[in-house]
């Protein structure tokens, strides 16, 4: 039996409210007042698609350090065209050896297409982390910028103690284009709406959801819950009617407070599902995009058995509203803002130098003395202990997943930040070993010392000046 | 076994440029600026010039590298430059190798000339740059006023001083320094400043507001040194010597190792006992006649106060309160304006540091005239408060 061993989830702090948009929008798009509701999950400036699926895989291993085989990663908003993303997120995770790794893109299904071969993989005995995360652009004053969101989750799909059995599923590509994102572009480009439901939702998606139940001998009134992301509210409804699934088994999709989080919606809505689903309930996932992918799991017993993490709920309710319509442009590079001389600085990366310690930079391995204990970051040629000299001593030991605090601080008002003024202090663990650091996701009330801090990986630098490298690093943020 | 620098090396001639913004002028004016003030005061030919330290901090900015951006401005006669770079104790730096080069016998005269030509930047502060190619990447995103602001927040937790009374006190450093800025010609602020408007000046790093924050300035300082008998002979009489010239620096342990708290210097703690004990000097307290400190921020004096041994540990904010570093008080400290007033052109300012003390000592310094000052003591500290490299030089009259 295969399926689905772990979850995780993610979602960035901020939660941009709606009104503020239509607000500052209204004068020139009175039309998008419908949609002026609740909020979106915003990315602060220094998350991505990677950061986020760092998270949400984090949250989803919950400190197992367990081998896994492979991750894949699914995104439509890679920050790099070729790199190896999921690469990044192992080595961030501090797993390289033996693990396969891919990026899955090009369609609002490679979540469920990612999840999808992850559960072949499993089949073949292999144990895999799929981690989907999208941080999409959106003009200004579109419906877009309204509707979607940032966010991310992770599963870990394998054969040991399963959470959620894999009962089958049923793929199909239509090269139906709704909408799409050239590669000259940053943004979406959207059919009408009427055409997208009628011509495309209505004759796609429930002759497939039939053909998914008839393959494993269920009726639609099995479904106890049923994920399906849409920009249009109504169509998850229509769809599973259609297929004969119960109007009270269709899952919200957490448009109020969170937002459509792209390709990694339909796993978001999982994960989410998950957090309550009772052994037993039979959850249907539909992702759709050029086609679409069905898959039906089945809770088992060890659900309820899965040590408690955050999840998309657990997410949401770490939240700061954000009324700033102005950063929300600021911070997703829509504002040409006056970021002054000290903006100019060079960002050059040696990657030399960044693939020697790549251990350190991207998965916050230190070192720890074998001769007389002392824990360090970063791990050194001589111990940094004063009484010990000892020279080539350390082991490594991570710090990603340990707590800190705060020894001293600041507000920077001088440097240059995209969120004045920049936190940052020295943090210090119990464990040994302590850095300055900068502080992501926090307020001025709780920058103090003594403050207990975890370690999250954002980004630090984007080099314009070659394409916009990301410089990955760790921050604290506030417990 | 070693008997350090005292005694050793005297102080020939010191030189010191008007510092400020000098848009006037480019490093090589600054340079011949305080050197012709230096070389008269010496009253020796440039050619007797055997060698020469050359400091600069930020070289990127302005000479470049090497020794030959001094001997080319100063056309020195082929000696040996070398160009030394220790951050703001550069200027220290090139003087500890002068006195060295002196006391060694290797030359009789020896030159330090240290300059900073930082306002060709175009934006305020100093000169940015996100350091080595591995810092870039881990590093915070810190400046000079945030890395010392860590100073603040970890003395207030330390000795429970409550944040309105380390504001006055460090209030209270930066306008003692305008007042004896305000008496010097050549510093760079000349204005006394109310409290007031310190304490409610815009915040650059909190705590610091713009105020709590030195000068950042154009300037260069020099000196020339030999041995005291040589001075002798040359018919200077009114000596001042060399008494103890020392150097601490970090070894990652603050920033690195669970054993410092942040609240203090751990490596200008190591300097002044080396210090204090090359100079024979035993109660610094009641010994040390007036100071020039590394007063960079407010916090930076405050903190230092105590790290030389002259307050006790947690109790400067309040001596600062009484007074205690005033120009009236019992120790001035910075009674040329300091870094924050006199300014801070790295490279040189350990040397004009110095050229403070040997005015006073030798009762040249006009207005800002101490009575009868026997014991002058500089300070460096560059870098930041949980690394960093700590000068010290002591200096005093040749009896």
């Amino acid at each position: 039996m295969v399926g689905i061993t772990a979850y995780g989830g993610y979602v960035p702090r901020l939660r941009l409210d709606r009104q503020a948009v239509y607000a500052a929008n209204k004068w020139f798009a009175p039309g998008l007042r419908g949609s002026a509701k609740g909020e979106r999950a915003m990315g602060n400036w220094d998350e991505d698609s990677i950061t986020m699926a760092v998270e949400a895989a984090r949250d989803c291993l919950n400190g197992d350090d367990a081998d896994m085989d492979g991750i894949y990663f699914a995104s439509t908003t890679q920050p790099f065209k070729d790199r190896q993303n999921a690469g990044v997120i192992g080595t961030a995770l501090n797993r390289e050896d033996g693990l396969a790794v891919a990026d899955f893109a090009g369609s609002q299904k490679a979540g469920t297409t990612a999840l999808m071969a992850a559960l072949d993989a499993a089949s073949a005995g292999r144990r895999v982390m799929v981690a989907a995360s999208d941080k999409r652009k959106t003009r200004v004053a579109s419906a877009h910028e309204l509707q979607f969101g940032d966010g991310a989750a992770a599963l870990m799909v394998g054969a040991d103690k399963v959470i959620a059995k894999f009962l089958g599923g049923y793929s199909t590509s239509v090269d139906f284009v709704d909408h799409f994102r050239g590669d000259e572009s940053d943004f979406d480009y959207t059919w009408e709406e009427r055409w997208i439901r009628d011509e495309g939702y209505a004759k796609i998606v429930p002759p497939a959801l039939k053909a998914a139940l008839s393959k494993l001998n269920l009726k639609g009134s099995d479904i106890a819950h049923f994920i399906m992301p849409s920009l249009m509210g109504a169509v998850p409804k229509l769809m599973a009617k259609a297929a004969g699934i119960a109007d009270t088994a269709v899952r919200d999709l957490l448009q109020d407070k969170l937002g459509d989080t792209g390709c990694a919606h339909a796993l978001v809505l999982l994960v989410h599902a998950l957090e309550s689903a009772k052994a037993g309930d039979k959850i249907m996932v539909v992702g759709f995009g050029q086609g679409l992918d069905v898959l039906v799991f089945e809770a088992t017993a060890e659900l309820a058995k899965l040590a408690k993490r955050k999840g998309i709920g657990g997410w949401l309710e770490r939240r700061k509203e954000e009324k700033n319509y102005m950063k929300f442009l600021a911070f997703n590079d829509m504002l040409p803002i006056e970021k002054g001389m000290r903006a100019e600085f060079d960002k050059k990366t040696a990657l030399s130098i960044l693939y020697r310690n790549r251990d350190m930079i991207y998965g916050l391995v230190g070192g720890k003395c074998k001769v007389c204990g002392t824990v360090q970051f970063p791990r050194s040629e001589v111990c940094v202990n004063p009484n010990c000299h000892a020279v080539h001593s350390q082991d490594p030991f991570s710090f990603a997943g340990l707590e800190c605090s705060i020894m001293s601080w600041s507000a920077d008002s001088l440097t240059f930040t995209p969120d004045p003024p920049a936190y940052y202090g020295m943090i210090t663990f119990p464990e040994g070993g302590r850095f300055m650091a900068d502080f992501t996701d926090c307020d001025s009330e709780q920058v103090k010392v003594g403050q207990k801090m975890r370690m999250t990986f954002r980004i630090r630098d984007v080099d314009s000046m070659r394409g916009g490298f990301k410089r990955y690093f760790w921050k604290a943020t506030p417990v | 076994m070693a008997k350090g620098i005292k005694d050793k090396v005297a102080i020939l001639g010191m030189g010191c440029s008007k510092f400020g913004e000098r848009w006037d002028s480019g490093a090589e004016g600054l340079m011949v600026e305080a050197f012709m003030e230096c070389i008269k005061d010496a009253g020796i030919d440039v050619t007797q010039i055997q060698a020469a330290w050359f400091s600069t901090a930020i070289d990127e900015v302005h000479v470049g590298k090497s020794g030959i951006p001094l001997s080319t401005t100063l056309r020195l006669p082929n000696i040996p430059v070398t160009h030394v770079e220790n951050m703001c104790a550069s200027g220290t730096e090139a003087f500890r190798g002068a006195c060295y080069a002196v006391a060694s016998g290797a030359v009789d005269f020896a030159l330090a000339l240290g300059v900073e030509k930082l306002k060709d930047t175009g934006y305020g502060g100093l000169p940015g740059g996100r350091g080595a190619p591995l810092q870039q990447l881990w590093a915070a995103n810190q400046t000079a006023p945030g890395s010392f602001a860590q100073l603040a927040s970890a003395y207030m937790a330390r000795h429970d001083v409550k944040y309105d009374d380390l504001k006055r006190a460090i209030g209270h450093v930066s306008w003692k320094s305008h007042q004896n800025g305000a008496k010097n010609p050549k510093a760079h602020l000349q204005k006394a400043v109310e409290m007031d408007t310190i304490l409610n000046a815009p915040m650059i790093a909190s705590p610091l507001g713009l105020f709590d924050c030195c000068g950042v300035s154009d300037g260069a300082a020099a000196a020339i040194v030999t041995t005291p008998e040589i001075a002798k002979s040359l018919g200077k009489d009114n000596l001042i010597a060399v008494k103890a010239l020392q150097l601490a620096v970090s070894n990652g342990s603050e920033s690195g190792h669970n054993s410092w708290d942040g609240s203090y210097f751990h490596t200008t703690r190591i300097a002044a006992k080396r210090a204090y004990e090359e100079a024979g000097i035993k109660a610094p307290r009641n010994e040390v006649s007036m100071f020039e400190v590394h007063d960079c921020f407010s916090v930076t004096e405050l903190v230092t106060m105590e790290d030389l041994f002259i307050s006790d540990e947690g109790k400067g904010w309040k001596d600062v309160l009484d007074g205690f570093y005033d120009a009236d008080g019992k120790i001035p400290c910075q009674i040329d304006g300091g870094l924050k007033c006199f300014g801070h052109p790295i490279g040189a300012s350990g040397l004009r540091m110095l050229y403070e003390m040997y005015l006073q000592l030798q009762g040249r310094a006009g207005p800002r005239q101490l009575k009868d000052p026997r014991i002058g003591m500089t300070h460096n500290l560059g870098g930041a408060p949980r690394e960093n490299v700590s000068s010290i030089s002591i200096i005093g009259r040749y009896e």
